[in-house]
């Protein structure tokens, strides 16, 4: 492949409050490549980008551009209220004689351009009754419609029909013909390989790899992602989690169908008491809304949940009641309460029980918020001391406790051990594992796949919103695991 | 935590007692006939509408939220009361708050379950409640004879002013509701994280509506108190900018916008306060004009001080 580079970043470092978020990344965009820019949550990619495109200034390091970049983001940045053919050509807009904007152009232009992505709806509707993939596309052409020499996409079809994700390539192949570089950032591995020439994969602010994507097998390019060699099989003993703790029993939950398109599709989840079972799988696989669809957080198309062989109706305040408790991903934003007391916070899903006549005992209340105080190893001042000020493994430990003292089944959890240090993670796992021990069922779900190895006592992989493959025993080796999530052992076998 | 945000921090807590505080002195200090048992009723009686308002906004505020139909349910209230008052007194009271917590169950129904904006939600019974008063009212001042119905403005126990009596009684009923019970602390956790509280199964909806509606339960007291008071039903005047009076005592109380936290007593003293703020300048003959420039220097004042919460 010729090399003509439209952007060359050499050694490009940005640190924030004391994180190397990029740490010494080369990256270079060839004119009229598309590049794929993948790797986990937290990885660098956005601040990659943010880098390219100018939000971010870096510590160190050089960048070079030669013409014009556009950004289409996962969420759509137009104006929902204006219409289709105002936003796309928001700022650039065609004036007649007088300097004033020349409407019927403008709706003509629109209408015209539009039909090359596949849009037949009305141009001077507003944006914001079209469906999230035509959104998606308006963005698109207003991208390229600005002259772009490089578009950088950030996940486009995390949120859409397959229909539109097949058009939505077919753009991207029209762009790439134009001449037009393309960065492409997407978790979808088929995506991937069906469309993008080269690849970079960024794994905790270092570039890890870069060169063309084709020769490199699946497996390869999930292991690098994940940062685990695909022979390494040894374990580490980086977890705390003991014994496993199998009971043989008859299912508490079981999960079947559960279907919300297009994040998921027809996922099934049984299970027993006293068994952790674990979910597995890519970013934007379908792990938090499996979780959440349980739970009844999500609206579902399809699919039952069944507690103790009963069904629970579709809502977060049935299925808490039929005794699945679910700790979220997000602490900040779905957890703690931060205006209220640790205390306060402990008690939140209880309360109804901890009073009588809608009055509550404070008697009672402190006597379970210093049981579990003293019993999940809270570090606090008071219970009296805000939820805010405490650090982030004891403000999970916090969450674990409110959902203890409800006294569930089924305990979800989402990243239980994200974000805490070292210390907490591990008295975090610990506990789950005493958890599972007293009989309480839990879905696990982790990024971190010796959490999960060493965690759970069998693992349901996802692999773009439906279960790619469960894994039991002897089976729960890495391999078994990234082979299931990069769909690659199955192609194999039917390739030989 | 350093000095200055030790210091600020308290400020935060308890710079409108201080305030009051200060005003307090300032008065039996520098004003005449200030120290007297009659004024201290008079102050107390013109503020006790407001302070049975401003708890009810108080508790809209906690959820995150705004009532700005409280006027007009003071309105209703008022107009409601002729209509029934021939059936006697008590029968006239209980209609008037029927119509209260219906109009508030209403506004809690267009927040919780439709999705409206709380702001727009109650702007339309803000306009449109205080429409429908006139219309039941045919345009009319009333005025009112029933002793019993009077009694309740203008009479007192052991000197204490009945609708003293009863906005300091309701004081201790919402605090005590916020406090001591489920619904508050469950109020107080769906204003300060919304989606942690829907995640962790509470009422959502049900605790909206009821807080809706015990706004405007309260609010129809208020009408009630000030309809007696006047010996007059009134309308197109009643409850005229109550909303903002309420919001201004709640904010300076300290009960942040955001939601996540009800300042019961706070808010007590955010009533007393813009209530003193008022007397001083009327007492000191400054035209109400300065007045209103006053206030709203205080409601920046208290708002800067909060500023730094997080």
């Amino acid at each position: 492949m010729p090399t003509d580079p439209v952007i060359e970043v050499a050694g490009v470092t940005k640190t924030f409050a004391g994180v190397r978020a990029l740490d010494d990344v080369d990256f270079t965009l060839n004119r009229g490549e598309i590049h794929a820019l993948v790797g986990e949550n937290g990885a660098g990619k956005s601040t990659l980008i943010k880098v390219l495109t100018g939000i971010h200034t870096p510590d160190a390091g050089r960048i070079t551009r030669k013409g014009h970049i556009s950004t289409i983001y996962q969420e759509v940045n137009l104006v929902p209220l204006m219409s289709v053919a105002a936003n796309l050509f928001l700022g650039r807009e065609p004036r007649n004689r007088l300097g004033l904007i020349d409407r019927a152009r403008r709706s003509a232009d629109a209408a015209e351009l539009l039909t090359g992505y596949g849009i037949t709806a009305d141009v001077s509707s507003p944006l914001g009754t079209l469906a999230v993939g035509e959104q998606q596309m308006v963005a698109l052409a207003r991208a390229v419609e600005a002259d772009a020499d490089v578009v950088i996409m950030d996940e486009p079809t995390s949120s859409l029909e397959p229909r539109e994700v097949e058009t939505l390539l077919e753009v991207v192949r029209k762009l790439h013909e134009a001449g037009i570089a393309i960065i492409y950032v997407s978790h979808r591995m088929d995506e991937l390989y069906r469309i993008c020439d080269t690849v970079t994969v960024l794994r905790d602010g270092r570039s890890v790899h870069s060169g063309p994507l084709k020769e490199l097998p699946r497996i390869e390019l999930v292991s690098l992602m994940l940062g685990r060699s695909v022979n390494e099989i040894q374990k580490h003993g980086t977890t705390a989690f003991g014994e496993d703790h199998y009971a043989g029993r008859e299912p508490v939950l079981e999960a079947t169908g559960l279907t919300s398109k297009p994040r998921i599709n027809a996922v099934n989840v049984a299970i027993r008491p006293g068994e952790v079972v674990g979910l597995a799988g890519l970013l934007g696989s379908g792990r938090t809304e499996t979780a959440k669809a349980i739970i009844g957080a999500l609206p579902l198309d399809d699919g039952t949940v069944l507690v103790a062989g009963k069904p629970v109706p579709h809502n977060v305040k049935a299925a808490t009641k039929a005794g699945i408790s679910m700790l979220a991903e997000d602490r900040k934003t779905e957890g703690i309460i931060p205006n209220l007391s640790v205390r306060e916070n402990i008690v939140l899903a209880a309360l109804p029980r901890l009073s009588r006549f809608g009055v509550i005992s404070r008697a009672r209340q402190d006597r379970i918020v210093d049981t579990f105080i003293t019993r999940l190893r809270i570090k606090v001042s008071s219970p009296e001391q805000k939820v805010a000020e405490l650090s982030g493994g004891n403000q999970q430990k916090v969450l674990l406790a409110r959902w203890l003292c409800t006294e569930p089944k089924i305990l979800l959890l989402d990243e239980p051990t994200r974000g805490i240090d070292v210390g907490a993670k591990a008295e975090v796992q610990a506990l789950i594992d005493e958890l599972a021990r007293e009989g309480l069922a839990v879905l696990l779900i982790s990024s971190e796949l010796d959490e999960l190895l060493d965690g759970a006592d069998r693992l349901i992989v996802l692999r773009d919103g439906a279960v790619a493959g469960e894994l039991e025993g002897a089976q729960l080796t890495r391999e078994h695991v990234l082979g299931a999530i990069a769909a690659e052992v199955m192609d194999d076998a039917d390739s030989n | 935590m350093t000095l200055t945000a030790t210091r600020t921090r308290w400020l935060q807590d308890n710079g409108v007692y201080v305030a009051v505080v200060a005003l307090l002195l300032f008065n039996a200090l520098f004003t005449a006939n200030f120290l007297t048992l009659g004024n201290f009723t008079t102050q107390l009686v013109q503020a006790a509408p407001v302070l049975i308002v401003a708890l009810g906004m108080a508790l809209v505020i906690g959820t995150e939220g705004v009532d700005l139909s409280v006027g007009a349910v003071m309105a209703l209230a008022a107009a409601i009361i002729p209509l029934y008052l021939g059936a006697g007194p008590l029968v006239a009271i209980t209609m008037a708050l029927v119509v209260g917590l219906a109009a508030g169950a209403f506004n809690g129904f267009l927040v919780a379950e439709v999705g409206i904006q709380p702001i727009v939600a109650t702007l339309a019974l803000l306009v449109g409640g205080r429409g429908l008063a006139l219309v039941i009212a045919e345009g009319q001042l009333v005025q009112l004879h029933d002793p019993a119905f009077l009694a309740l403005g203008t009479g007192d126990v052991l000197g204490i002013p009945i609708s003293v009596l009863i906005a300091v009684l309701l004081a201790v009923v919402v605090a005590g509701l916020t406090n001591r019970t489920t619904f508050g602390r469950q109020l107080v956790a769906i204003g300060g994280n919304r989606k942690a509280a829907t995640l962790a199964g509470l009422p959502v909806n049900r605790v909206l509506v009821g807080v809706y509606a015990i706004c405007g339960v309260l609010a129809a007291v208020a009408g009630v108190l000030a309809t007696s008071r006047l010996a007059a039903s009134d309308p197109a005047d009643m409850g005229l900018l109550m909303e903002l009076s309420a919001i201004t005592a709640v904010v300076v109380g300290g009960t942040p916008l955001t939601g996540g936290k009800v300042r019961v007593l706070g808010t007590v003293m955010g009533v007393v306060l813009m209530q003193l703020v008022r007397a001083t300048l009327i007492k000191h003959n400054l035209p109400d004009s300065i007045a209103q420039m006053i206030q709203a220097a205080i409601i920046i004042a208290a708002v800067y001080v909060a500023r730094e919460r997080r």
